[in-house]
């Protein structure tokens, strides 16, 4: 990774992390920065792109930008929705079209992904937040159990017990009366991880699934999840290399392909 | 009846009433004609529109002096109504009224009365607007007149049942039920002849609170009144199959009020002539209700009513035009049962038949051909929360639209009439996302 390098810039502003990807003229990834999301979206973003020029990124290079706060990015080009750009940046890593899965913050995707990295369908959670990372920050939060730890407390669990709500609010209860009872905790994580697992392998099915079965998004990095998620729906698991910073790498490939066409040839994207 | 409710009629609906109205529509034309090419991705309005809010607001004038006039009937809005029309009934339908609420931003606070009463939150938002309309005695329309007979059917859903013995309760007047047996194939001929002897039985009561007998040749005109416009009602829906279409759904979602409530009258036939011939002019001049109609999309299940402006003109500035809905064409497609020479059989085929009172695979196979015949390159199925009927099997629509068709849906979480179920940020994001799918 060589930042002096860089062509084009992508951010995803997320709604737990923001993320900012530089890639060079083969779409390689060149730099990258993840932080928290903070309040402040414009002044964040502001500091971050400072920071990728300190990194020795050129300036004047295009950005493209996606995620929920992309709206907030005025240095932006163009905005992207997250769907798009986590198929383009998976497909880019991994050389294939398939199922994707998008555990975020606050929206979980199942995305089917052509051959061609197009988007050929998308379904998304519900209204609420069950099946999404909220739902583990919420309930990790409950436990006391840091959510890097989330991970290995559910592998090393001796037993599972059964959450049967996958409703942040009414996980929570249900965790409180199990630690009444006495339940071990890495067994209350397991079975967390195990709803949350189901929800998203629902949707999953809903949606026609279609190997390989790929993950990106911060939740992606939990091994359980993987684990999980590969038992839950009987297909091995495929992950890029920084499956959160997928939709980063996403925008900035756009970025690049935007910047060798003139503005009125946007093959067929459209600006939001 | 009494007199002097007749004289405040007659002055305040069809002597000030009609001639306020007529000049308030024609300086709307004047002005429609004046304003010319409007800035933005949209064609001008269509040039009937003031007709149709002269139409409307007369109906609800009426209502407003109807007590002591006319006999008044409240009505499910798949009811029966061609009877109650021959017999002079005034009729309101408490859906669309509420869907006057809704667009008038009036139903939250109106469903707010209704849960305070006791009334839950998981209950339909029509049902809620209407409880605590009734309740508070607010309306958007100025006044609505008090029911004398309340006909609910159930072709459109259970709720209807509970929520018309609540007004039953309220109001202490009396309730005619036509039950119909839900549909997994073409009606049986002793399903037909069970809401046929529902609807016979039910004149009688009709009779009684009109004062008067139902006269077979007036029926048998209503009848063909009704077919009439609900045959133009299907031509002006099919107009959307032109490219570029010359209307939009959203525009049919306010144009279907007269076919709704307004069924079987002379003024509403006349009316969708009217809009028809426009719609011709417009096809014959290749004009489109969109300057650029990039992408046609079908919409599924009831509008959102509080947000039907800001989703049109969202979809116009992508060039995406929503060129139909399964919702608008269920007051078309039964057009072909009617039978003004068989009025009771075919009233009870027709009431039998809505798609609400249709199998799952039925209401898939009617989006599939729409799907088709509107050369549409996605759907939008609006999941809403207040009608559970509608909104089952919208996931398998989904998945078996994709797999069939290779036609991508989205599944929007709203409620037509209550905005506290509807997450703006949400529903914009999964619509950006689908738009980049379906322009890309």
């Amino acid at each position: 990774m060589n930042p002096r390098e860089a062509r084009a810039l992508g951010i995803d502003v997320g709604s737990t992390t923001t993320k900012l990807c530089a890639v060079d003229g083969q779409g390689r990834r060149a730099w990258q920065a993840i932080e928290p999301t903070e309040p402040r979206i414009q002044e964040q973003a502001r500091r971050m792109l400072a920071g990728a020029l300190a990194a020795g990124v050129p300036p004047g290079l295009s950005l493209l930008a996606t995620g929920y706060g992309r709206k907030l990015v005025p240095e932006a080009r163009t905005a992207l929705t997250e769907i798009g750009c986590h198929a383009r940046g998976v497909h880019r890593e991994l050389g294939r079209g398939g199922t994707l899965i998008d555990i975020g913050g606050q929206d979980t995707k199942v995305i089917a992904v052509g051959d061609d990295g197009k988007v050929q369908n998308f379904a998304m959670n519900d209204k609420c937040a069950a099946g999404t990372g909220r739902f583990l920050e919420v309930t990790a939060a409950r436990l006391r159990v840091p959510l890097d730890q989330m991970a290995a407390l559910a592998l090393s669990a001796q037993e599972e017990v059964s959450i049967s709500s996958t409703c942040t609010v009414f996980a929570e209860s249900e965790i409180v009366s199990l630690i009444a009872r006495g339940t071990e905790v890495p067994a209350i994580v397991r079975g967390l991880l195990r709803a949350l697992v189901r929800r998203v392998g629902a949707l999953a099915r809903a949606t026609g699934l279609r190997p390989p079965l790929m993950l990106s998004g911060g939740v992606a990095r939990n091994e359980a999840v993987q684990r999980l998620l590969a038992e839950e729906l009987g297909l091995s698991v495929t992950l890029p290399g920084e499956p959160q910073l997928m939709g980063a790498y996403g925008a900035a490939l756009f970025a690049l392909e935007l910047q060798s066409q003139p503005p009125s040839g946007q093959s067929g994207m459209s600006s939001a | 009846m009494s007199l002097l409710s007749s004289i405040a009629y007659r002055l305040n609906v069809d002597l000030i009433g009609k001639a306020v109205l007529r000049l308030s529509r024609r300086r709307s034309e004047r002005a429609l004609r004046r304003r010319g090419e409007p800035p933005g991705p949209l064609a001008p309005p269509l040039f009937c529109s003031p007709q149709l809010k002269e139409l409307i607001s007369r109906h609800y004038l009426r209502g407003r002096y109807a007590n002591g006039h006319r006999p008044v009937a409240w009505v499910t809005s798949g009811g029966p109504i061609e009877h109650l029309q021959a017999l002079g009934y005034f009729l309101i339908y408490p859906e669309n009224h509420g869907a006057v609420c809704g667009i008038r931003r009036t139903a939250q606070e109106l469903c707010q009365v209704a849960e305070e009463a006791g009334f839950s939150r998981d209950i339909c938002s029509y049902a809620r607007t209407d409880i605590g309309s009734v309740l508070s005695g607010r309306t958007p329309v100025g006044r609505l007149p008090r029911p004398d007979l309340l006909v609910c059917c159930t072709n459109i859903c259970q709720t209807v049942l509970y929520w018309y013995q609540v007004l039953a309760y309220h109001f202490q007047v009396p309730l005619v039920l036509i039950d119909t047996p839900f549909l997994y194939r073409p009606a049986e001929p002793h399903a037909v002849s069970y809401v046929r002897q529902q609807i016979e039985e039910a004149i009688p009561v009709m009779e009684r609170v009109a004062r008067r007998p139902l006269s077979p040749a007036r029926l048998e005109r209503v009848l063909a009144e009704s077919k009439q416009a609900v045959e133009l009602w299907m031509q002006v829906l099919e107009r959307g199959k032109a490219r570029p279409s010359p209307i939009l759904a959203f525009d049919e979602f306010i144009h279907m009020a007269p076919i709704v409530e307004m069924r079987g009258e002379p003024d509403t036939t006349a009316y969708y002539r009217v809009l028809l011939s426009e719609l011709d002019r417009r096809v014959a001049a290749g004009v489109g209700a969109l300057r650029e109609e990039r992408r046609r999309l079908i919409w599924d299940n009831l509008p959102i009513w509080y947000r039907v402006r800001p989703l049109s003109d969202y979809l116009a500035s992508r060039g995406v035009a929503l060129v139909a809905s399964s919702y608008t064409n269920a007051w078309g497609e039964l057009a072909p049962l009617m039978d003004p020479r068989q009025p009771l059989d075919s009233l009870a085929r027709v009431y039998l038949h809505p798609i609400l009172n249709r199998s799952t695979g039925d209401k898939l196979r009617t989006l599939s051909r729409m799907v088709q015949e509107y050369q549409a390159s996605g759907v939008l199925l609006h999941s809403d929360r207040s009608c559970k009927p509608y909104s089952v099997g919208q996931m398998d629509q989904r998945e078996r639209l994709g797999r069939e068709l290779s036609v991508p849906a989205l599944l929007l979480e709203a409620d037509h009439n209550d905005p506290r179920s509807f997450s703006e940020e949400q529903v914009a994001s999964r619509l950006e996302a689908f738009l980049e799918v379906v322009l890309s």
